[in-house]
């Protein structure tokens, strides 16, 4: 995936950066499997590596293949990068051991969740549970903003043609 | 690319597949993984490939974009509608357990009319975003 990274930021070609966004995509989806998180990684194939990359290629078509020329002053966005990392590696640096039985996140509801979910909601998968029924206002906020995205794409997208109508 | 005999027929073979996956991850997410959002994306791609091999247009006549603009928000009002439901018929707003005489029954109820709720907006959403990109070089084109 380093490797990946690399070649996403090297390559000039947008059309190889796509497909090496969607292999990219394609291994996060695998490591998330490998982590147990089969509805995520599921979520991530599907999304990451299908429907983005040919949307993706969809807006290629419109604005052609090549990179633009990169700026003089590239050390800046270098600088901003590192400091970016640094900060979340120090972040991490907080972050409870991984897989640590005694994380706070495993200690309020989790364990209730996953002890009475299967007897309260009758679903066996516990993601379903969590996310439809104890998360159900989450998940309906998710799905507004998923709404609000394409209402905004459509009334971006619709008045540029309702423009290029009058104009003609 | 509708030239490309191979494409096509592997097309043809691989869509209504896809098509039943997505179902099958929509009615079957109560007991593995996928459910409302998963499917939806997975529906949404099955219609975007035919849109890539037979073109837009035919796509276009096979779900036409009124119904698609609808899917954006009858999905959303599907599940606001579950939350009011279960606001009337006197629990609180989003609460399933009164939906059905048995509590276990009723969050089943929930859950499986929220999770139609989400795919139907994600898909619609997915499409919509799909024909607007896709149909602006054309209209370029013809200008």
């Amino acid at each position: 995936m380093a490797v990946l990274t690399v070649g996403v930021a090297v390559q000039r070609n947008l059309f190889s950066v796509v497909i090496l966004s969607g292999i990219y995509s394609f291994l996060m989806a695998t490591v998330l499997v490998a982590l147990d998180a089969v509805d995520v990684g599921m979520t991530e194939a599907s999304v990451g590596a299908g429907v983005s990359s040919v949307l993706l290629l969809g807006a290629l078509t419109l604005c052609g293949g090549e990179e633009a020329k990169p700026l003089n002053r590239r050390w800046l966005p270098l600088l901003l990068a590192a400091v970016i990392v640094g900060a979340l590696v120090y972040g991490t640096l907080g972050l409870p051991g991984f897989a640590d039985p005694n994380a706070p996140i495993h200690m309020v509801v989790a364990p209730r969740y996953l002890e009475r979910a299967v007897t309260e909601t009758g679903v066996p998968n516990v993601v379903t549970a969590v996310l439809a029924s104890y998360r159900g206002y989450d998940t309906l906020g998710e799905t507004t903003v998923v709404f609000t995205a394409g209402a905004g794409v459509i009334a971006l997208l619709r008045r540029r043609r309702r423009a290029a109508k009058g104009a003609k | 690319m509708k030239g490309f005999l191979v494409l096509r027929i592997v097309a043809k073979m691989l869509i209504p597949y896809i098509l039943v996956f997505a179902l099958y991850v929509q009615f079957h997410g109560d007991y593995s993984p996928g459910g409302g959002f998963q499917a939806g994306v997975i529906a949404a791609a099955a219609i975007m490939l035919y849109g890539l091999i037979f073109g837009l247009p035919s796509a276009r006549r096979l779900v036409p974009d009124a119904v698609v603009e609808t899917m954006v928000g009858l999905g959303v009002l599907i599940y606001a509608g579950v939350g009011l439901v279960g606001l009337a018929l006197g629990g609180n707003y989003l609460d399933y357990f009164v939906l059905a005489r048995d509590p276990v029954a009723g969050q089943l109820r929930g859950i499986f009319w929220v999770e139609i709720g989400v795919a139907i907006t994600v898909s619609g959403v997915m499409l919509k975003i799909f024909y607007m990109f896709a149909g602006r070089r054309r209209r370029d084109d013809t200008r």
